[in-house]
C-alpha cells in the first residue's frame, strides 16, 4: 500500500491525482451512461468518453508518476494512446453499421432512410 | 536509390519509434529497430497500398488543435448530459451530410475525427453519392452540425489532401 | 502527504473503473440486442485496461504496462470480429 516513495514531491502527486481522477472519473462516467441511455444509436457515443480523455488522464498520470520516479522521461504510454485513437473508431463504425444493416435487413422502421429518430421499440425478438 | 531503400519512410519511422518505447533506447535496439522497421517496409510494398499524398503539413498542424479542443469540450458536453437527464429534453438524431472530400486518406481522417469526439458518431457513408450519415447524441439544429463537418474540419483536410 | 494523496487518489480511481466495469457488465447481461452487448463489452475492456495501469502506478512497476498493451490488441480484434460476425454471420469469409 506504499505506492510512492517517501521523496516523491508534492505537485507531481497532486498531477498524478488530478490526471487519475479526471480519466476515471469520465470512464465511469461514459460506463454508466450505457445504462441511462435508452437506444443503441445513443449508447454508442459513450465508449468514446472511455476512449478519450478516459484513457488520457489514466496514461498522462502514469506517464508523469514513473517519469518521476525513474527521473528520466517515460513515455511508451503514448503508445497505448496511439493505439486506442486509431482503433476505437474503427470497432465504433463497425458496430454502428452492424446495427443498421441489422435494423434495416429487419425492417425497423425507426432507423434511416426512413424515419430520423431511432427507437429501441422492437428490439427483444433476436435474442 | 532513396525509394528503393525507403518506400515508406513515415511507416519505417514509426515502426523505429515503436521499438525504442518498447525495448529503451540503446545502441543494439536501435540497429535491431531500424533493421526490422525497413524490412518492414519492404514487405509493405509487396502489398502496394495506395500510397497517401499529403500536401501540406500547416493545415493539419492546425486541424489537430482544433479536433483536440473539440474533444475536450464535447467529452465536457456528454458528461453533462449522462449525469442531468431529466433537466431538458434531448433528442438525438441522424444528420446527412454532403461531403465533398474524394481523397481516401482524407476520409479517413474526418471519420477518426467524428468518431472519436464524443457526442457524433459516424453511420454510413456512400461514396457514390458523397453522402455521409452521422448520429448527434445532442441534436438541436441539424444545420449546425452540417456547417461543423463542412467548415470546421472539411475545409481544412481539403487543404491538406486534394 | 504526497503518498497519502497517491494512496487515496489511486484508491478512488481503481473504485470508479471498476464501478464502470460493472455498469458495462450489467449491460452485457441486459442486452437487449446482441450490439448492445457487443458495445458495452469494448467499454469493458478498455475499463479493465485502465484498471491495469492504475495497478502499475500502485505498485511502481511497468510490468503492468505490457499486460494492459496486450489487452487494448486483443479487445480490439475481438470486438471487430464480433461487429463483422453481427453484420455477416460469419467472421472469416
Amino acid at each position: 500500500m506504499s505506492p510512492a516513495p517517501a521523496d516523491f514531491p508534492l505537485w507531481a502527486a497532486i498531477l498524478v491525482a488530478l490526471f487519475l481522477l479526471i480519466g476515471s472519473g469520465l470512464t465511469f462516467l461514459g460506463a454508466f451512461g450505457l445504462l441511462r441511455f435508452k437506444s443503441f444509436y445513443e449508447r454508442i457515443h459513450l465508449p468514446t468518453l472511455g476512449t478519450s480523455w478516459g484513457a488520457g488522464g489514466i496514461l498522462v498520470a502514469s506517464m508523469i508518476f514513473f517519469s518521476v520516479t525513474q527521473s528520466r522521461p517515460v513515455v511508451h504510454e503514448i503508445l497505448i494512446a496511439l493505439f486506442i485513437t486509431v482503433t476505437t473508431p474503427v470497432s465504433l463504425m463497425l458496430l454502428a453499421r452492424a446495427a443498421l444493416y441489422r435494423d434495416r435487413t429487419e425492417g425497423n422502421e425507426s432507423v434511416p432512410p426512413i424515419g430520423p429518430e431511432p427507437e429501441d421499440g422492437l428490439s427483444q425478438q433476436t435474442e | 536509390m532513396m525509394r528503393a531503400v525507403l518506400p515508406y519512410p513515415l511507416l519505417s519511422l514509426g515502426l523505429l519509434v515503436m521499438w525504442l518505447l518498447l525495448n529503451g533506447l540503446s545502441a543494439g535496439h536501435l540497429l535491431l529497430g531500424m533493421f526490422l522497421a525497413l524490412l518492414a517496409a519492404k514487405a509493405m510494398t509487396a502489398l502496394q497500398p495506395a500510397k497517401p499524398r499529403i500536401r501540406s503539413w500547416a493545415p493539419l498542424l492546425r486541424l489537430f488543435r482544433i479536433v483536440a479542443g473539440d474533444i475536450v469540450r464535447s467529452n465536457i458536453a456528454v458528461a453533462q448530459l449522462v449525469l442531468n437527464r431529466g433537466h431538458r429534453e434531448r433528442t438525438s438524431g441522424f444528420v446527412t451530410i454532403p461531403i465533398d472530400l474524394q481523397d481516401r486518406t482524407a476520409l479517413t481522417v474526418l471519420a477518426v475525427i467524428v468518431t472519436s469526439t464524443p457526442g457524433t458518431a459516424w453511420v454510413e457513408y456512400h461514396s457514390a453519392s458523397g453522402e455521409l450519415m452521422i448520429h448527434v447524441l445532442d441534436l438541436r439544429e441539424e444545420q449546425d452540425w452540417v456547417d461543423l463537418i463542412k467548415n470546421r474540419y472539411e475545409r481544412l483536410l481539403a487543404e491538406a489532401f486534394e | 502527504m504526497s503518498g497519502l494523496i497517491l494512496s487515496w487518489s489511486i484508491t478512488i480511481a481503481q473504485v470508479l473503473l471498476l464501478a464502470a466495469m460493472a455498469c458495462a457488465a450489467i449491460r452485457v447481461m441486459r442486452g437487449p440486442r446482441a450490439q448492445d452487448r457487443v458495445l458495452a463489452f469494448d467499454a469493458m475492456y478498455i475499463a479493465s485496461m485502465l484498471l491495469l495501469l492504475t495497478f502499475g502506478i500502485r505498485s511502481g512497476t511497468t510490468m503492468y504496462f505490457e499486460a494492459a498493451l496486450i489487452i487494448a490488441l486483443l479487445g480490439f480484434v475481438s470486438t471487430v470480429a464480433l461487429a463483422k460476425f453481427l453484420m455477416r454471420g460469419e467472421v472469416i469469409e
